[in-house]
């Protein structure tokens, strides 16, 4: 049947060897670890082959996949004219998919043999459609497993999986890692550790593609925890430095305590399920209503946690601006692009225990939800008080985080997943900037001592960073607008949106955050590209192995927008309906089991243009700002002298005339001076001093506790009890071995004395 | 005849005895002084059979008479090894067992 | 071939290494080089035994006793000797073959002083037969007996080529632990007389037990007895304290056999023994002992944090992971034990590769204060990969062997055999799970002290420093490759123990109905 036919094209080669993908920067790690350095280019060709390999496999397997998933919505169109037709059709595709890739399975791989097992996991059986024969079934998970080790009866399984989410982050960390490696064979021009640079980052490709395809969740923590490894070993690089070891290992140490909640609540997960680790059946179990929700709720909540220290969430979110002491390719692959969105993939992996865990559809306010929005604003109010052009990166990630957090907490889920899309491509653009900034600049990232002007020196640099702060601060129609847009959009609180509750909260932090994020943008802009140069070297444009990518990137951050279109943008345009929701049709499941039913907010265009006013007015002060202060002094080394004095005092009424009515001032001064200075220090204070205090209280805390318990218990007590007795037995021994003194006189004298006494005390008891 | 006198004979005598062993530091004092002890327990032990008409006491003496001339035999031989070994019989020396 | 090996293949096996002894007996203590020989020889001698008996073991019926030898031994007492292979032994087996070989090459050019390797291989040798023996005994006394032959090499190693405190240290480990091999003793006479069966023969013993109706107190003291017995050897938190000691003080080579495999014959004994014999006592002891196992995780956690001397953090990380391997076992359930004979393998590769480094260090900077050192990485690029690698594998990275033993027991802790408190297991989970960053942080710590930054003053220029040499890699890469083989493919030693871990669990689990 037509099914029948769909399924034979469905699982394809590119699917159930999927596992190639991430086996080839393995193999590129252990190659380039034992002969990289004996190699022409130490290793790098290596790493950039694999790498490259890997991209075009994911490539293809994209297009597969987006050709599937388009058959399949084909197939539903034509079967809707009978609707009890189309859900059988849709049935028979879901379980023909599994079937075929049984038979297939244990012929896919010779060298593991003796693990093969014809078995499979029960597949996804679709259930939506019974109640809604208007969903059509598309997306459905596409496993590849054999038995990796049994315990009991309990078998466990290893493979792959394959579905938009896991497709869609291929594209993305192929793509990125492989513009990465390019970049880095310039940018670490040099270095002591070349090679191992380029060891680290396949291994850290490998690690992160072996994470996206897991198939249950035993795997996913496997591959969450060696992407944290390869980020610990690559921020800790330049090791020589304690600043950067310390960095290291704060990374490491905040992700071993978000940790105990991944364990604990897969563990919880695994029991609560049924004795699964199997993402497909935990997510239909939980959706199902087979799971218990206390079970959820607590595994979602400790998933949080794990999800707050991977991807920098409020308050586990310290570490990340430190990773900067990382190489800045680095910081663009890891910390931007791929390693950070993890904890976003996690819930996005596991939506339906989330979903269900912390009631996500018809609430107003969740946990999840309220974590996004808090980070959101907090990092985005930090990135202002930032020297360190890195810095404000990262904070500025922090911030983007918590937006993709936001989505999937108020039930966005495709806004989610296409925000984590558009963001990686423009954050890693302006990461490369950064990097191509700081080349230029004796490796320095101070924006206000060492950069400035710019744009004269590197106009590529330039016009690409623009690009990215463009579609970072969202304005149209660069990418970052359409996926904010939409988030925005399904907080569900906008006139005619109606998402999956009344998210207000996070809609009025959302909004918040779209002005904040233009306004710090367009001054990083401003201080590093513009002004006169105030540093000491001599800018020049960096070489084209780095320029490329940043061309390239941009040119992502342009376009790839446009993969979502919102319907009503389409219709007024008059563009083809066809290209609307391209990405949400592609990612997004539907109308299977394994996967929540989503009610999908619609597009606003008022709030679109509200939302992009905003962001515009809020980078037009600023800019406003810092040209009031350019012409007055353009070699001004510090832009921030005089603001806090001029705002505090009031001013005659001549001044009043001088200073245009204060509009300037209120624009500048109080709006952007109040965000800029009181409230951004104070929040930096608290992050710098309470939170980060916090955790460095806490470790002294226990490294006191330690030296405590060691030094009083446990060498004062528990050793001191064995020591004592011990002491005691050899002690009396020396006591009494005084008694014999070897003087027969004397023990003559003991004796009658003795037996004096025993004879006086005969006579008296007698 | 009374009793007492006997009794506090042997008691005499074995005060001079206790006193010899513990005051002396001469071997052979110390060994006579032990005799002394002994010869008391004997004058007690045949006084108290004399009183109770009963021989057992007149027969340990007879004992402690013979046990007393072997432990004099083996004092003695262990007195004049020791002077061979140091030329002194002075027990406050002979400390060798000490702990 | 195969009827030879059911015969005489485990009994070659143990006692090849005391022919070679009693070789070396004979050879005059200069002659250093034969002496190595004869030793390595013996031991891969015994090795090949052990790999011919690996090669034919039936992995279909893991749970059953192979290779089964039952011969009379002391008539009177009717203990007999009794020796077999199944799947609770055979991984232990296989990594005392392989360590004590490596140990061997390691002391090709590192042997402690005061020299003399005669003596010094002769009592490694020694050591040997009495770990492989302990774990192949089916009989108590005469697992009794290997036990304590275990203990007097040990004692001469740690006392003659230890550190500066090492009589203290030999004799608390020597008294420590026969102090509680004293109450074993006891527990198996008790055993003995109370069953009536009068018999030492441990499946028989498990029957007798089962059959008679003996009063739930008398079991309960008796378990107390072999829990006195293994948990010091374990060492379990408040026996613990020879621990570091002993291994602060021991030789190099003395350290990682130690580590790798003597701390494994009490735990060993409570999955052999103790559990499978007293299964209702074990039911009202395990909630103390997994008290003591989480305590053990955190207490040792803390005491690495406090500690100056690279050796001793090591050695009170021990105290950390065999509080892992005690969950597992506290549990009660196929999964439990399944984790804590992982965990023993993996702890036994790990900690021994983490002392065999402490040992190099050690030889190449003649201390082992943490503060002294750093740099490493500078200085030997390799060794301080190789210290970075282990210590990653040691605080239980997934992909490495270390997680097996750790994640399994956690896992386990959330469901432990029924009978048991299930909030108070669970409670016992989350804070093993805490125990986990208090791993990363020391040994992290460890790792950023001594080998990232750049050396000190007072070593930078100093040319005895060199990188790794050829007998430490030959010692090393087997253990390195056997911790990511095992990290990946863990189906290796599960399998393997899963069939007898489960005749274990479903006795608890039969129990609790």
């Amino acid at each position: 049947m037509f099914a029948a036919e769909a399924a034979e094209t469905a699982v394809s080669w590119f699917y159930t060897h999927a596992w190639v993908i991430p086996a080839l920067p393995a193999a590129s790690f252990v190659l380039i670890l034992f002969f990289g350095k004996r190699l022409p280019f130490k290793g790098a060709e290596i790493g950039i082959t694999a790498v490259a390999a890997a991209f075009v496999l994911a490539v293809l397997t994209t297009f597969t996949w987006i050709g599937d998933v388009q058959a399949e919505i084909a197939s539903h169109e034509e079967g809707t004219t009978t609707e009890e037709h189309g859900t059988t059709e849709g049935g028979a595709t879901t379980e023909e998919e599994h079937g075929t890739t049984e038979e297939e399975a244990p012929a896919t791989s010779e060298e593991e043999e003796g693990l093969a097992s014809g078995e499979q996991a029960a597949p996804a059986a679709p259930v939506a459609e019974e109640e809604e024969g208007g969903h059509a079934t598309r997306g459905a998970p596409i496993l590849t497993e054999r038995t990796w080790f049994s315990n009991g009866a309990d078998t466990f399984r290893i493979g792959t999986l394959i579905d938009g989410q896991s497709v869609m982050l291929l594209f993305v960390v192929t793509f990125i890692s492989l513009l990465v490696h390019v970049y880095s064979t310039d940018y670490v021009h040099g270095d002591r550790r070349y090679t191992h640079f380029f060891a680290f980052l396949s291994l850290f490709t490998a690690a992160m593609l072996y994470y996206v395809l897991s198939s249950n969740t035993l795997q996913m923590i496997m591959g969450w925890e060696l992407v944290g490894v390869c980020s610990f070993g690559l921020i800790g690089h330049w090791w020589e430095e304690k600043a950067n070891s310390d960095a290291a290992l704060k990374a490491f140490f905040t992700n071993r305590v978000g940790d105990i909640g991944l364990l604990v609540g897969m563990i919880t997960l695994y029991f609560a399920s049924g004795k699964t680790f199997d993402v497909v059946e935990i997510n239909s179990k939980a959706i199902s209503g087979e799971t218990s929700h206390t079970a959820l709720l607590v595994a979602s909540l400790c998933l949080m946690a794990a999800v707050m220290s991977k991807s920098g969430q409020f308050i586990l979110h310290t570490w990340l601006p430190d990773a900067m002491a990382g190489p800045t390719p680095v910081s663009a692959l890891i910390h931007a692009a791929t390693m950070v969105v993890a904890g976003v993939y996690l819930i996005g992996r596991l939506y339906g225990v989330f979903w269900m865990g912390l009631s996500i559809p018809g609430s107003s306010i969740n946990a999840m939800a309220v974590i996004g929005a808090v980070t959101t604003v907090g990092g985005g109010l930090l990135a202002f008080v930032q020297r360190d052009i890195k810095k404000v990166l990262a904070y500025s990630t922090v911030s983007q985080l918590g937006y993709m957090v936001l989505a999937l907490g108020v039930g966005a889920y495709t806004a989610g997943m296409f925000h984590l899309f558009t963001h990686a491509f423009f954050k890693a653009c302006l990461f490369l900037g950064a990097g191509s900034v700081s080349h230029a600049c004796h490796h320095s990232f101070d924006m206000k001592a060492d950069m400035g002007g710019l744009r004269k020196y590197m106009p590529k640099t330039f016009i690409t960073f623009v690009i990215g702060s463009l579609a970072l601060a969202g304005i149209p129609p660069l990418a970052g607008f359409w996926s904010k847009d939409e988030i925005l959009a399904g907080a569900g609180v906008w006139p005619g949106t109606e998402g999956n509750g009344d998210y207000w909260m996070p809609f009025v932090f959302g909004m918040i955050t779209a002005a904040l994020t233009a306004a710090y943008m367009t001054r990083t802009v401003w201080l590093t590209f513009f002004g006169e140069y105030r540093g000491h070297a001599h800018p020049h444009e960096s070489g084209p192995r780095i320029t490329t990518p940043l061309i390239i990137l941009a040119f992502m951050a342009v376009v790839v927008g446009f993969l979502n279109l919102p319907g009503p943008f389409v219709e007024t345009l008059g563009l083809p309906a066809g290209i609307a929701h391209r990405f949400e049709e592609w990612v997004e499941p539907g109308g299977i089991a394994s996967f929540p039913p989503i009610d999908h907010a619609n597009p606003s265009l008022t709030l679109a243009i509200v939302a992009s006013l905003l962001a515009a007015g809020a980078g037009f002060v600023v800019l406003r700002y810092y040209k009031a202060l350019y012409a007055k002094d353009a070699h001004a080394a510090e832009y921030t002298d005089g603001l806090r004095s001029r705002n505090t005092l009031a001013a005659a009424g001549y001044r009043v005339l001088e200073n245009k009515y204060y509009l300037d001032h209120l624009y500048t001064g109080i709006i952007a001076g109040a965000t800029k200075g009181p409230i951004a220090d104070a929040a930096y204070w608290i992050n710098q001093n309470i939170i980060d205090g916090i955790i460095n209280t806490v470790g002294k805390f226990s490294v006191g506790l330690g030296r405590f318990v060691y030094h009083f218990i446990d060498q004062g007590m528990v050793d001191e009890a064995v020591n004592v007795s011990g002491r005691t037995a050899s002690g009396s021994g020396q006591f009494l071995r005084r008694i014999q003194t070897g003087q027969i006189r004397q023990y003559a004298t003991l004796m009658f004395g003795s037996a004096a006494l025993l004879a006086a005390v005969f006579i008296i008891a007698i | 005849m009374y009793l007492n006198q006997f009794l506090i004979l042997a008691a005499a005598l074995f005060c001079i005895g206790v006193y010899g062993v513990l005051a002396r530091r001469n071997g052979v004092l110390v060994l006579m002084s032990i005799e002394l002890i002994l010869n008391s327990v004997n004058i007690n032990l045949v006084a108290l059979s004399a009183m109770n008409g009963d021989v057992t006491g007149q027969v340990f003496a007879l004992f402690v008479i013979a046990v007393a001339a072997a432990e004099v035999g083996v004092g003695l031989a262990i007195v004049l090894l020791i002077y061979r070994n140091r030329r002194s019989i002075d027990i406050a020396e002979a400390n060798l067992l000490k702990g | 071939m195969t009827d030879f090996l059911n015969d005489w293949g485990i009994a070659l096996m143990v006692f090849l290494p005391l022919v070679g002894v009693a070789i070396m007996m004979v050879i005059p203590g200069q002659e250093e080089e034969t002496h190595k020989l004869i030793a390595l020889v013996t031991s891969l001698g015994s090795a090949v035994m052990g790999v011919l008996l690996l090669q034919n073991f039936d992995y279909d019926r893991t749970k059953d006793l192979q290779f089964l030898v039952d011969q009379r031994w002391i008539e009177v007492i009717n203990a007999r000797f009794t020796v077999g292979l199944d799947g609770i032994s055979l991984p232990l087996v296989a990594l005392t073959l392989l360590v004590t070989p490596l140990v061997i090459i390691y002391s090709w050019n590192h042997i402690p002083d005061p020299g003399n390797a005669k003596a010094f291989l002769i009592l490694m040798l020694v050591l040997h037969t009495g770990m492989l023996g302990t774990f192949v005994a089916q009989d108590l006394v005469l697992f009794f007996v290997f036990f304590e032959v275990v203990l007097l090499p040990m004692y001469f190693m740690i006392g003659v080529w230890g550190g500066e405190n090492r009589l203290y240290a030999a004799i608390k480990f020597f008294l420590y632990t026969l102090f509680g091999s004293a109450f074993m003793l006891v527990a198996f006479l008790a055993l003995y007389w109370v069953t009536g069966s009068q018999t030492f023969n441990l499946q028989d013993l498990a029957a007798e037990v089962a059959s008679r109706d003996i009063p739930l107190r008398t079991q309960v003291l008796i378990f107390g007895g072999m829990f006195l017995g293994f948990g010091i050897k374990v060492p379990m938190f408040p026996f613990h304290t020879w621990l570091p000691d002993a291994h602060t003080q021991a030789p190099t080579q003395g350290s990682v056999i130690l580590a790798a495999v003597l701390l494994k014959l009490g735990t060993y004994g409570f999955v052999r023994i103790a559990l499978p014999i007293l299964p209702e006592a074990a039911v009202e002891w395990a909630p103390w002992i997994g008290l003591l196992a989480v305590i053990g995780i955190i207490y040792g956690a803390l005491g690495c944090l406090a500690q100056t001397d690279m050796k001793r953090l090591i050695a009170f990380s021990s105290v950390a992971h065999m509080g892992y391997v005690m969950l597992g076992i506290a549990t009660l359930t196929n999964f439990g034990i399944n984790a804590a004979i992982f965990g023993m393998v993996a702890h036994g590769l790990i900690t021994g590769m983490l002392f065999f480094i402490a040992g190099s260090v050690k030889e190449r900077y003649h201390t082992l204060e943490i503060k002294r050192l750093g740099g490493l990485l500078v200085q030997a690029p390799h060794m301080g990969w190789i210290l970075g690698f282990t210590s990653m594998a040691s605080l239980g990275l997934p992909g490495l062997a270390g997680f097996w033993g750790e994640f399994p027991a956690i896992l386990a802790a959330y469901n432990p055999a029924p009978g048991l408190s299930v909030s108070l297991f669970r409670t016992y989970m989350v804070i093993a799970a805490v125990g986990t960053v208090l791993a990363a942080a020391y040994l992290l710590w460890l790792l950023q002290r001594t080998a990232f930054g750049t050396p000190s003053e007072e070593f930078a220029h100093d040319d005895h420093i060199h990188d790794t040499v050829f007998t430490e890699w030959v010692a090393w890469v087997p253990m390195l490759i056997l911790i990511v083989v095992l990290g990946f493919i863990p189906s290796l030693i599960f399998d393997v123990t899963n069939a007898p871990a489960t005749v274990v669990g479903d006795v608890f689990e039969a129990l609790g109905r």
